[in-house]
């Protein structure tokens, strides 16, 4: 045993006897610089409440200022982009839609413009099959949004707020229940199109959500932008400028509040955006009340995006592929379950085909073949660039999908914002990252 | 396409000894099929239907004939004139379905990323993602890294792709000049086993710290245990007889 300058020892009958003692004070504090030296660290998470998802941050402070940010992730990894290798092309869009619980129809829609790249069929979507994507696209960004505004009012102490941004959310959320059958995890937009066209009671909700919300928006102006606590918490907070930005790869509202017009709708178009009519909102400052602005003005945006696609959408038409290789046959119908298969399709199956029985069971349990080859698709998700990278090795499985998730790639710009800032502001600048762990671990 | 791949057991194929990982993952074999084999993917069960022996072949990667078409013609003659090494450092360039993927030998990956940033007629200022592939049993450089690469400049995307072997995967960390790569390469370190050499701090990022293995990677099994439905057994996804 090793002697300890604390506790001296000696052998007395009874065994051995330690004698604590401390050291001398004088001495231990001669060593320390009480102003500089006075650095905790501090563990934030996993399940801090103020914290996106389980996200753990550990903190270096110097009284309340902190000096270094190391962001700890991958407690909701969930092994979806291993799991998407053992199921056929169709079923992965169960999977994708999982990853960012707050955009699942970016995730289908990016997956299923990359297996359609894969096949060759790109040109052949319908254009209601599009249409529907670009409704159901925007309206999910606005819910998005509704909730960073939501959560991220929470965090800065606007319970209103909180409640009010989820109160709309629900109100979109009911429209894609009855579109899809389900308020997330929608499983809708399939490679080859979409899993069934928009019901008429849908394009009536839509209607009356489209009259609803500016006034909302203009509610929550009135409840946020006037008011100098919200000022003062987001104003010159967790600044971060276009080369920060674009080193560290973020992209989305971040980037463009920074200043630079970048968005893939615009930029780079897919799903035909390039014909519709719609603004770039974009600040200067980069800073929590930029990205707060951005936000706001890409809902009217949405909203101006989604008007269009619903005018469009009066023109009746086929919503998946007519390949019957690849589109599903069964004609979906929304049951008191969700959705399932039409019991018409079901009695001809049953009943009158014995080929569209062997086709069906074909299609369901071998899936289609893709053609051997890799893409990369980038779509504009709320939270910046989603892009999928996919593989095919020419089997009916995906070889391998990656998920180049904007939560991921954008929580690194964390420490940027927040070293050397008040431990108030590590809270708005990570809100103001909109980062949702679901996506950020997959 | 029909034929065997182990003449030894008669056309039957035999479990494989589990790789990868030795904890945490209960599933016994590796996936039914790394390299495109068995059209039911199942294994060990003495089915001699001939269906497990089917072997589908996979074609190595051709490089395109010029002229690529697009802007891809423009990026090569760039980084030709732009970067000397051009011939010694990439190995083949590809088109395919409107993409550009430009081969790279790992050791050079660094410098074409420099390269690719800094050049005037290139500027891919943005590096979109960074991932993995794992081609096992097609080549001996199995483990392939892929980076997506933007210019927001000329709004343009190109694929750089640098193979390693699994037996020495080390390639060069392009962290220096793509400060987004630090997580993404962690994340191809932790799920392939790449290591990036020069990294400022190469760990773990989605896996716990202390895990064996490397997921991702087609020789880890996916695991999983199985279940009982309606009195059935259903066993897990990757011990399913299922179409390749």
């Amino acid at each position: 045993m090793t002697t300890s300058n604390y506790a001296t020892e000696r052998e007395t009958a009874e065994g051995k006897v330690f004698t604590v003692t401390g050291g001398d004070w004088d001495q231990v504090v001669s060593g320390t610089d009480p102003i500089n030296d006075e650095r905790i660290v501090v563990n934030m998470g996993p399940q801090h409440p103020s914290t996106h998802g389980v996200l753990r941050l550990i903190l270096e402070l110097e009284g309340e200022t902190v000096r270094e940010v190391r962001s700890v992730v991958g407690y909701l990894h969930t092994g979806i982009e291993k799991n998407l290798e053992y199921r056929n092309w169709v079923q992965g869009s169960t999977f994708v839609t999982r990853m960012d619980y707050l955009s699942p129809l970016f995730n289908e829609t990016a997956y299923a413009l990359a297996v359609e790249k894969l096949l060759g069929i790109t040109d052949d979507i319908t254009e209601r099959a599009t249409t529907i994507r670009v409704l159901m696209m925007e309206l999910n960004r606005i819910s998005s949004h509704l909730v960073w505004l939501a959560t991220t009012g929470m965090e800065l102490g606007a319970i209103s707020i909180m409640l009010y941004g989820f109160r709309e959310r629900e109100y979109i959320l009911d429209i894609f229940e009855t579109i899809t059958g389900l308020r997330m995890n929608h499983a809708y937009v399939r490679p080859g199109g979409v899993a069934q066209d928009v019901p008429d009671d849908a394009i009536v909700k839509i209607r009356k959500f489209l009259k609803m919300m500016p006034k909302k928006l203009k509610e929550y102006e009135d409840l946020l932008s006037g008011q100098p606590i919200w000022t003062e918490r987001t104003k010159n907070v967790a600044v971060l400028d276009v080369t920060a930005c674009v080193a560290l790869g973020v992209t989305g509202p971040v980037l463009r509040s920074a200043g630079l017009a970048w968005d893939l709708r615009k930029t780079m178009p897919y799903c035909g955006y390039e014909t519709y009519e719609f603004d770039v909102p974009t600040h200067t400052d980069g800073d929590v009340w930029g990205r707060y602005l951005v936000r706001l003005a890409e809902i009217r945006e949405s909203l101006k995006l989604v008007e269009q696609a619903v005018d469009r959408l009066a023109k009746p038409g086929p919503v998946m592929v007519s390949d019957k290789k690849i589109a599903w046959p069964a004609q979906l119908a929304i049951g008191v379950d969700g959705m399932g298969n039409s019991l018409e399709h079901v009695a001809k199956i049953m009943g009158q085909s014995m080929e569209s029985l062997i086709h069906h069971f074909k299609l369901v349990t071998e899936g289609f073949r893709v053609p051997p080859g890799q893409v990369y698709v980038g779509i504009e998700s709320p939270r910046g660039e989603l892009g999928v990278h996919a593989v095919s090795d020419g089997g009916t499985r995906p070889y391998r999908v990656h998920y180049r998730e904007p939560s991921f790639v954008n929580l690194q710009a964390l420490p940027a914002m927040a070293e050397g800032g008040l431990i108030a502001d590590v809270i708005a600048g990570g809100a103001s990252l909109d980062p949702v762990m679901g996506g950020c671990d997959r | 396409m029909t034929g065997s791949n182990d003449n030894s057991t008669g056309g039957v194929p035999v479990p494989v000894t589990p790789a990868g990982a030795t904890s945490g993952a209960p599933a016994e074999y590796p996936p039914a099929s790394p390299a495109g084999r068995g059209m039911f993917g199942v294994q060990g069960s003495g089915d001699v239907s001939g269906y497990g022996g089917l072997v589908r072949p996979r074609k190595p990667i051709e490089e395109s004939p010029r002229p690529y078409g697009g802007y891809f013609d423009e990026v090569r003659d760039a980084l030709e004139e732009a970067y000397p090494e051009f011939g010694d450092a990439i190995e083949k360039v590809v088109v395919d379905r409107g993409e550009l993927t430009l081969h790279v030998r790992p050791e050079r990956i660094a410098e074409v990323c420099q390269v690719m940033r800094d050049d005037l007629a290139l500027r891919f200022e943005l590096c979109s993602s960074v991932s993995g592939v794992d081609y096992l049993g097609a080549e001996e450089r199995r483990l392939h890294v892929v980076y997506q690469l933007t210019s927001m400049t000329y709004r343009r995307r190109v694929r750089l792709e640098a193979a390693v072997s699994a037996d020495d995967p080390h390639l060069p960390s392009v962290t220096s000049v793509y400060p987004t790569a630090d997580w993404q390469e962690r994340e191809t370190y932790d799920m392939f086993g790449i290591v990036f050499d020069g990294h400022p701090n190469l760990t773990r990022i989605l896996m716990p710290d202390d895990w064996e293995g490397h997921p991702q990677r087609k020789d880890y099994p996916l695991g999983g245990v199985p279940v009982e439905y309606k009195g059935a057994e259903i066993p897990p996804p990757d011990r399913r007889r299922s179409y390749q």
